[in-house]
């Protein structure tokens, strides 16, 4: 070996005990922001009884997928708690929940960011690349410096992890929203800010819940190595289920994972398609549908004026 | 056509640029500087070059040429879509060149609205949210631009429809959306890229006479891409045609027909379908064999005698067109010692309007073989189409190469016997052979 050596460790060292020093009254904030986030969902998701919790999560998974997912979700639901991980489960799915919102407040504002300024775009995309690429664990040092041992320093690696998606599928849908169509908005003068609201956003909402739903699903699979850091949760069972290489730990650990993440993507997948199959879905299309039998005047004459022939 | 049109500068294009490359300014610097638009090409595209026109208060005014010679982006930067690379464009007074953002967004609100090539309907929203949209961003209240994008779907004929999504519609549909989204705003000028082009012939000649008629009862100012020649020559009342960014000509449907300013313009309208373009006071010719009325059958067969046909025009006192009459009617009339023409004229010549289209003379001239009486709003005879003339014209057979064999039905009487009955006796009756050409 020679003695080339490029001491860029030490000077991140140093760069992060320096932050530490002199910005510590920041990240307290922080921390106290994030813990108390995360202390009011866990206390909303595990305080009331197991049942309470299935019939809120069964009946939203009717209104927005339909009954066969809702008896499946259920089902799911039972299962963990019959593996006896469903308090671990509802720790994690708070920690998921406050990750991913976080998440997606700081990445959509970025990705429309980048969308507008290209400038922008062309700094934020190799951050991002930077982001998503570096190992999850690293993350890990300088949350546990700033932050100390805890569920904060899970989420704040956590919404590191997660938020290159959300950003990048945000800045996709805007800029592929038909370029026309945007100066159309232009060409009857709408302002830059009402074409982003009524133009880019609804068209580009697809993708962005693509984004949304790969941000989720990203908080899901740092869930152990939160468990690292004392984040607690399934995580931690994990964990544990490693250190004292317990097979069936790990096994009813995992599987409530899959079960949790198997729940949040259809949730969130069909939240972005249109026309969802739910409930919900259903009662906006009756909606439209008979907003279009109400119009007075046309509905009486539309039956006996031919209909314009299709060109 | 023309008369109608108010002599207020709508739009004004002054010496349009727009480029497209790395570096604009310099490939504009470039051709400023006489280079030509192949020699900058590795610079970049230059799309429109010098451009400049005036479209006046309530004129159609029709951009023509083939696809990529600049059209859209010469119409994006009159509403300032894209900007200028150089030169300067004025809407209504303003120059939108040097205005502010904010300002732009006002004169787009409130001057000038657009029908887009692709149509560009906003796909999450209803027809009538569509249509109402222009309303939307004026600020208007949603009772008010609902009613009102009412009548406009009725207008484009999409009575029905209001509350289906655009995907749900045929492409021709869609472009009627987009058109009522323009009309819908109310704006003094539409731009209108090739609107029409989505539809087929049959609606699409429908929706062009509702233009005209829109126009008319609206007096818009419009500015309307195609490339299509008949389009352009149906619907302009002036016509600029692009060729590789620049305007080559600038004039009426008429006189880029009749007078194209080079060879390419000549070569484009090769094709146009004439007999809609031109008029029948583009091709008349002067009427030779006429009389006045109180002229009296001596002078009709003396006209008729020394331009050898078999008939004559008569006109009124007040020179408005009264008939024919024939030469064996006058031949009794002399004969029995008549002085009256009255009793033998006929209106079997079919009198048509000077801005006729030759389409709507082919009939008349197939149905007889008189020529066809060119007439202005009082009726005054202002010339004469014969049957070989029309085929000329249409057929773009030059008639310049002198006097056409036969432009009147030949004499059926000969002259002789003719000569015979009018004997020699002097008769001092006025004749009026002359051209009556106003
Ligand atoms: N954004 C752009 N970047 C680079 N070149 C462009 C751009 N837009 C147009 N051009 C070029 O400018 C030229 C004119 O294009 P334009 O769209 O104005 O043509 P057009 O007359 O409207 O054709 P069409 O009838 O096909 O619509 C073309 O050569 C095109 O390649
Ligand atoms: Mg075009």
């Amino acid at each position: 070996m020679n003695d080339f050596r490029l001491p860029l460790g030490s000077y991140v060292e140093t760069f992060v005990e320096f932050i530490t020093d002199t910005f510590g009254f920041i990240f307290d904030f922080i921390r106290a922001a994030f813990a108390g986030a995360y202390d009011g969902v866990q206390f909303l998701l595990g305080e009331p009884p197991f049942w309470a919790i299935m019939l809120v999560l069964g009946v939203l998974a009717l209104g927005i997928r339909g009954w066969k997912f809702a008896v499946g979700s259920v089902l799911g639901l039972i299962i963990i708690l019959g593996v006896d991980q469903w308090d671990y489960a509802m720790d994690t799915l708070a920690l998921v929940l406050v990750a991913s919102v976080l998440a997606i407040v700081l990445s959509v504002p970025l990705g429309i960011l980048a969308a507008k300024s290209t400038l922008a775009s062309n700094i934020i995309r190799p951050v991002l690349d930077f982001m998503q690429t570096m190992p999850a664990f690293v993350y890990l040092i300088p949350a546990l410096l700033l932050f100390r041992v805890g569920v904060v320093p899970g989420i704040v690696a956590t919404i590191i992890f997660a938020m290159a998606p959300g950003v990048r599928l945000t800045e996709l849908g805007i800029r592929s929203v038909d370029k026309e169509v945007v100066e159309a908005g232009q060409a009857f003068g709408a302002s830059p800010w009402r074409i982003l609201r009524q133009i880019q956003l609804p068209l580009a909402t697809p993708t962005i819940m693509a984004g949304i739903n790969q941000v989720i699903m990203l908080s899901l699979s740092m869930v152990v190595i939160s468990g690292l850091v004392g984040a607690g949760g399934l995580g931690a069972q994990v964990i544990a289920s490693l250190n004292r290489i317990d097979i069936a730990l790990g096994f009813e650990a995992g599987l409530a994972v899959v079960i949790l993440a198997i729940f949040l993507d259809r949730i969130t997948a069909s939240l972005g398609s249109a026309n969802s199959t739910g409930f919900i879905g259903g009662v906006r299309r009756a909606l439209r549908a008979r907003r279009v039998t109400d119009e007075p005047a046309s509905s009486a004459d539309t039956a006996s004026v031919p209909e314009p022939a299709r060109i | 056509m023309t008369e109608s049109i108010h002599e207020t500068i709508a739009v004004k294009a002054d010496h349009l640029y727009k480029a497209f490359g790395r570096r604009p300014h310099e490939i504009v610097k470039k051709l400023k500087a006489g280079k030509s638009r192949a020699e900058i090409s590795s610079l970049g595209v230059a799309a429109v070059i010098d451009a400049s026109f005036e479209v006046k208060q309530g004129e159609i005014f029709v951009v023509m040429g083939l696809s990529g010679s600049g059209k859209s982006t010469l119409i994006r930067m009159l509403n300032g879509l894209w900007e200028t690379t150089s030169g300067s464009v004025t809407v209504g007074g303003t120059d939108i060149t040097r205005v502010s953002a904010k300002e732009l967004r006002d004169v787009r609100r409130k001057s000038i609205s657009m029908v887009f090539q692709h149509f560009a309907l906003l796909p999450h929203r209803t027809v009538i949210d569509n249509v109402a949209y222009g309303l939307e961003i004026q600020g208007m209240n949603r009772a008010d631009r609902l009613a009102k994008a009412q009548t406009i779907i009725d207008l484009v004929g999409l009575a029905g429809w209001a509350d289906n999504l655009p995907s749900e519609l045929s492409g021709g549909m869609q472009q009627r959306v987009g058109l009522g989204r323009a009309l819908a705003a109310d704006t003094d000028v539409l731009l209108m890229d090739e609107a029409f082009s989505a539809l087929d012939p049959l609606i699409r000649r429908e929706m062009q006479e509702q233009l005209i008629e829109l126009q008319a009862a609206l007096g818009k100012t419009i500015i309307f891409i195609t490339h299509d020649l008949n389009e352009a020559m149906f619907l302009g009342d002036r016509i600029a045609v692009m060729r590789d960014g620049r305007i080559v000509q600038i004039g009426t449907p008429e006189e880029i027909l009749t007078d194209p300013a080079n060879d390419y313009v000549a070569q484009f309208v090769q094709d146009v379908d004439r007999a809609r373009v031109l008029t029948a006071a583009s091709v008349m010719e002067p009427v030779r064999a006429v009389i006045t009325k109180t002229a009296g059958p001596r002078a009709a067969l003396r006209t008729m005698r020394d331009l050898q046909t078999s008939v004559t025009f008569v006109l009124n006192r007040d020179r408005s067109f009264a008939g024919i009459v024939r030469d064996r009617d006058v031949l009794k009339l002399v004969k029995k010692g008549e002085t009256d023409l009255r009793g033998i004229i006929r209106d079997d010549a079919t009198a048509v309007l000077s801005e006729t289209a030759l389409v709507d003379l082919v009939e008349p001239s197939v149905e007889s073989e008189l020529p066809i009486a060119v007439v202005d709003e009082k009726n005054r005879l202002l010339g004469v189409i014969p049957r070989v003339t029309l085929l000329a014209a249409i057929g773009n057979v030059s008639t310049n190469t002198g006097a056409l064999p036969v432009v009147m039905p030949p004499a059926t009487i000969s002259i002789r016997a003719i000569t015979d009955i009018l004997g020699d006796t002097v008769d001092d009756m006025p004749i009026d052979a002359e051209g009556v050409r106003a």
